[in-house]
């Protein structure tokens, strides 16, 4: 899913200093389960910028609304009669939702209340890490279902570098080196062989170097 | 001769049979050519080519290629180190490109250290190929005369080219492998990071000869003075993939401060010594940081001097 992390409260308020009604607007989707943008961290900002503002003797209207996702038309329709009420929007969806709705409502300024960090795996309580790029091609089926793209460092697709040093990557004892991994996985796989093939030069245009991308489905499409 | 790549000096030393010896000068943090210049002049005659890095450790320096164009005009011949940190493809071929059209006939092909380590922490890293695609990617310029693109290049790149190898890193059981990878990518020769445990790397030559991997590549030992029992220490905890065994530092520091510079001048020559001896060894790459004054000696003393004419 898609990780956020909630942005300093600082930034937020300065953000909408200059805005009198301001909707906070969460998502039920991934930044709930990342804990980032959920309804109860909507209840929790709206407080700290009421509190905020109330402290500095300054009247302002601050609304929640969480909706059941921010990066469907349908969900985010269920606000067309109540955009107007606000001078600004805090979205606290991921950068997806943010945009998506900035785009629908074209006059309302909808500003970004998280930091929408990767594509990631809940590890542990409180530990979310990082799994895919969405580079467009995956290798996954070559590098034993550990991705290199996302999880190396340097996104060498032949690795290790010589960087790597008792399974950690060179950039910090706390990141594991993902060619380490791929080498565990792939003994355990008894496909030890496999690793001597050699990845060719990959073709990044369906990375976000070939620019945005869409995917259309003509099966689904109505 | 036909057999020959490049016109490589290091290509045709090491195809006769010689031990070949390379050394390293890194570009400064400037524009004054002078020091860059001032170190390939004390080791120009006692090797066969002088690495330039490419930004190494990841602190923006001159260009790697510009360097190697200064050493050229001095009779000095490079190899032109190229990391695939900082550039896209289509800035790596035009590199290769510039290079060969100063008759650079050497380069070694590398990822680089991470950006973190650096000056610019903060920068965007680029690895649109890793070191092994780029080896892969040179070869194809220089045997097809095709850029990756599939077109056609005028005058193709001739350069010997080479990939870097670490027989210490982790895992130890796909070293070998590792290498076997480098070469079926198009690696003609490889340098190795700096050896301080003698046996560890036997065992590794051992592994790659036993594959017939010493047949296809010539290997270039990688050496590297110590200057004290401080940078021992230094090396063996905190730079990454380094093998630095307990000996060497209790016989560092089993000296006076002031002989600890002379004790790893001896033991780097005695580390060379013994690895002549080793089957197939192709030459030693004597990366002497910052202190290129003493590779004439190291060479000297380890009988590797004067170097042949070929
Ligand atoms: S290879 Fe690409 S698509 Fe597959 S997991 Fe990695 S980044 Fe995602
Ligand atoms: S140490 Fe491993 S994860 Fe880190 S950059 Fe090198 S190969 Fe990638």
């Amino acid at each position: 899913m898609i990780i956020a992390e909630k942005k300093p409260i600082e930034e937020i308020i300065r953000e909408v200093e200059a805005y009198d009604r301001i909707l906070v607007l969460g998502c039920n989707e991934c930044v709930t389960v990342c804990e980032a943008g959920g309804k109860k961290e909507v209840e929790v900002l709206a407080s700290v910028l009421r509190m905020n503002f109330m402290a500095q003797d300054r009247e302002k209207t601050i609304d929640e609304r969480t909706l059941e996702r921010q990066c469907d038309h349908e969900y985010l329709e269920e606000i067309r009669d109540v955009i107007d009420q606000y001078d600004a929007v805090i979205s606290l969806a991921c950068g997806v939702g943010v945009q998506f709705a900035a785009e629908k409502y074209m006059t309302t300024p909808v500003l970004p209340g998280v930091n929408t960090v990767c594509l990631g795996a809940n590890e542990d309580r409180g530990l979310w890490t990082e799994r895919c790029q969405a580079c467009g091609s995956c290798v996954l089926a070559r590098t034993g279902g550990i991705c290199p793209v996302s999880r190396c460092a340097k996104r060498v697709l032949n690795g290790p570098c010589g960087g790597s040093t008792n399974g950690k990557c060179e950039i910090s004892k706390d990141t594991d080196c993902a060619w380490q991994l791929i080498i565990d996985r792939l003994k355990a796989l008894g496909k030890m062989d496999d690793y001597e093939i050699v990845a060719p030069v990959k073709d990044w245009s369906t990375d976000r170097a070939g620019g945005p991308r869409t995917v259309t489905r003509e099966d689904v499409k109505i | 001769m036909s057999e020959y790549v490049s016109d490589s000096r290091l290509e045709r030393v090491l195809k006769v049979g010689h031990l070949g010896v390379t050394s390293e000068c890194g570009p400064p943090r400037g524009s004054d050519p002078e020091e860059i210049k001032k170190k390939g002049m004390l080791i120009k005659d006692y090797v066969d080519a002088v690495n330039v890095t490419d930004n190494q450790t990841a602190m923006t320096r001159m260009s790697s290629l510009a360097a190697c164009v200064h050493l050229k005009l001095l009779g000095i011949e490079p190899v032109l180190q190229m990391v695939t940190r900082d550039r896209n493809r289509v800035a790596l071929q035009s590199d290769i490109l510039g290079a060969a059209s100063f008759d650079i006939s050497n380069m070694l092909c590398l990822s680089g250290d991470h950006q973190s380590f650096g000056d610019c922490a903060q920068g965007q890293n680029v690895h649109d190929l890793d070191s092994m695609q780029l080896v892969q990617t040179v070869r194809y310029m220089r045997d097809e005369g095709k850029f990756l693109g599939g077109d056609d290049i005028k005058r193709p790149p001739r350069l010997f080219v080479g990939a870097a190898a670490n027989p210490f890193a982790d895992p130890f059981e796909i070293r070998v492998p590792r290498l076997a990878k480098k070469i079926a990518c198009g690696a003609e020769f490889i340098q190795t990071q700096c050896i301080y445990n003698v046996d560890k790397f036997k065992e590794w030559m051992r592994r790659a000869s036993d594959r017939g991997l010493t047949e296809k590549v010539f290997i270039m030992a990688g050496m590297t003075p110590m200057k004290s029992v401080g940078m021992a220490k230094y090396m063996k905890n905190k730079v990454p993939g380094m093998d630095v065994p307990d000996e060497i530092i209790q016989r560092l520091a089993g000296v006076e401060k002031k002989h600890q510079a002379q004790e790893g001048i001896q033991i780097c020559v005695e580390h060379i010594q013994e690895l002549k001896e080793v089957p197939g060894i192709a030459g030693f790459h004597i990366m002497a940081i910052e202190w290129e004054e003493k590779v004439p000696e190291i060479v000297e003393k380890s009988g590797l001097y004067p170097r042949p004419e070929v």
